[in-house]
């Protein structure tokens, strides 16, 4: 039988060397940037006055100009827009593609196409949005040519009314092989014979994905919203290589804010403000995901 | 042979997929196109092939850039990828095994915490880890990237690998535990050869998430012959007009290394994506 001793130097082997770098460079500087949010630039408790101002700023929320002028309406703003049409596209896009493509012929090989998106570096993927909507070399602005929608031909991602929409489609591209991975892999698990066995009873295609496979993969559709939210509220690279989060600040997001007034404008109390509030939110979508998981497998 | 038979749904299910197919191919032919063509013939798009020049010079261009050679890029993100995988490999694997056998106080505790980090965004941390690096002097060197990367790590890896390892029987353990072998041999010799799948998983993620990292290499590095692939791009775009041959030239060449990680580690790749965002 070992001793008390030696079972702590196994704990301590194993358990230590991670906890020791969690300790110093995730948890220290996690836990320093929550009180910075409380601090001025003097090191002073202001209680919640950092938060106010930052959070009535417009950089955060616009309501001079939202909903009835152009964008910049705040990042706040941006974020929430950017999750509103990205998120139920691509959970729907990733639902009945991964359908699609798991009965045609060669459906592997598109759905690594699609795959792509998730491995290019997003940075890069930056770049690809900016071609796309160029307003010469740009394949979109030729099919607004060729339907004839000439007012919106033009370099999207310059433009305070459209770059921030040039994101989000570009992100819906880069994102949705995730969906369709997750729903893929998802479909392989769902029994032949229910389908069978729908079929016997007169269901047509559409009844049996309405029936069988939208709530067979109610799970996966959990995670997916989870994953896409998270990145959704933490989108950086994206935005910064390909507007910067301009024109004008017309598409910026909470991260970039974040990191401008950390690394530029110098001033780490009102990014920590930026950083709780992405924490808060953050945390609360992992909870949910937690919780709604425990809650499948129970 | 009901498969063989023609009917509507089917050939409505194999448009919608090649028209995906092709959807979703045409931005990266577009990158691929600007990079092996000169831009007078981008200029009237790239899906005009009236006129074809393949040339490679962009290449060449991009790998020796006067300002951001991505080649030099390329270099370092190697040097920063491949510790910033090992190492958390190692680390995170111990945790996972030591949190999922070994019996102490507080273990529950540690577990939830680092389930709690998870959700964490790294703007969370960005400030005062740009302080701790200057006041540990590893501000600006690779080090310093590493282990903010392994730390990184280290919070996903110990639950995907604790996950992990909660699969594999638990006999083969018991068994040389009573012939009297240690719990690092058992960690070793059984244990780690058993998850050697899970591991590849790991690290082909791992690897890939390193790699494509920007947020962390922007606060960590900022010597301009020290910057990693990913902070270059942003550099080769220019400031007022777009040199689309050297960007997507740079691009593809930024991208090839974690596309080659997908290509060969298919299988683990999606695999490891699969059980870590469903546990």
């Amino acid at each position: 039988m070992k001793n008390r001793f030696q079972r702590w130097i196994e704990v301590l082997v194993f358990i230590l060397p991670a906890l020791i770098l969690l300790t110093i460079f995730v948890i220290i500087p996690a836990v320093r940037t929550l009180s910075l949010s409380f601090l001025d630039a003097e090191g002073n408790f202001v209680g919640l006055e950092n938060f106010a101002e930052v959070l009535l700023s417009n950089d955060i929320v616009n309501l001079s100009r939202f909903p009835t002028k152009s964008p910049p309406w705040g990042a706040l703003l941006h974020n929430v827009i950017w999750i509103m049409i990205h998120l139920p596209t691509v959970v729907i896009l990733g639902m009945v593609l991964a359908v699609i493509l798991r009965d045609a012929w060669g459906g592997p090989v598109i759905k690594a196409i699609i795959f792509l998106g998730m491995i290019t570096p997003m940075v890069v993927g930056g770049g690809i949005v900016v071609f796309i909507f160029d307003e010469h070399s740009g394949i979109v602005n030729a099919l607004l040519r060729f339907v004839g929608l000439e007012e919106w031909v033009r370099t999207w991602t310059v433009y305070p009314d459209t770059s921030l929409l040039a994101l989000i489609i570009g992100s819906i591209i880069l994102w949705t092989g995730f969906s369709v991975i997750l729903y893929s892999s998802g479909l392989s698990t769902i029994p032949q014979e229910w389908y069978e066995a729908a079929e016997v009873d007169g269901a047509n295609s559409l009844q049996k994905f309405l029936h069988i496979t939208v709530p067979s993969l109610k799970p996966v559709t959990i995670t997916v919203v989870a994953m896409t939210l998270l990145w959704e509220l933490k989108v950086f690279d994206l935005v910064y290589a390909a507007t910067g989060g301009g024109p004008g600040g017309s598409s910026n997001v909470l991260a970039l804010i974040m990191y401008s007034l950390a690394f530029r404008a110098l001033d780490p109390n009102k990014s920590a403000v930026i950083a709780t509030l992405m924490t808060v939110l953050t945390l609360a979508i992992g909870l949910w995901l937690a919780r709604s998981t425990n809650r499948i497998q129970e | 042979m009901r498969k063989k038979k023609f009917t509507w749904k089917k050939l409505f299910t194999n448009l919608t997929a090649w028209i995906s197919g092709l959807v979703w191919i045409i931005p990266f032919m577009g990158i691929l196109m600007a990079s092996i063509r000169p831009q007078r013939e981008l200029l009237h798009g790239w899906w005009n092939f009236s006129e074809v020049t393949i040339s490679f010079d962009n290449f060449a261009n991009a790998w020796y850039h006067p300002t951001a050679p991505i080649g030099e890029g390329l270099k370092n993100s190697l040097i920063v990828t491949i510790p910033a995988t090992i190492l958390p490999i190692i680390i995170g694997t111990l945790a996972a095994y030591g949190l999922l056998r070994l019996r102490f106080f507080g273990r529950g505790a540690i577990l939830v915490g680092i389930v709690l980090l998870l959700s964490i965004p790294q703007q969370m941390v960005a400030v005062p880890l740009f302080q701790i690096l200057l006041d540990l002097k590893i501000l600006n060197t690779y080090q310093g990237l590493i282990i903010t990367h392994t730390a990184w790590g280290i919070i996903w890896i110990t639950i995907f690998m604790r996950n992990y390892l909660a699969t594999l029987p638990i006999e083969a353990e018991e068994a040389a535990s009573l012939d009297g072998a240690s719990r690092f041999q058992i960690f070793t010799q059984i244990v780690l050869p058993l998850s050697l799948p899970g591991l590849a998983s790991v690290a082909a993620l791992q690897f890939t998430w390193v790699w494509n990292d920007f947020f962390m290499a922007l606060i960590t590095i900022y010597d301009p012959s020290m910057l990693v692939a990913t902070q270059r791009i942003p550099l080769l775009k220019g400031q007022y007009s777009v040199d689309w041959g050297v960007l997507s030239a740079a691009s593809l060449l930024v991208t090839a290394i974690p596309l080659m990680i997908f290509v060969f580690l298919q299988k683990y790749y999606v695999k490891g994506l699969i059980g870590w965002t469903s546990k």
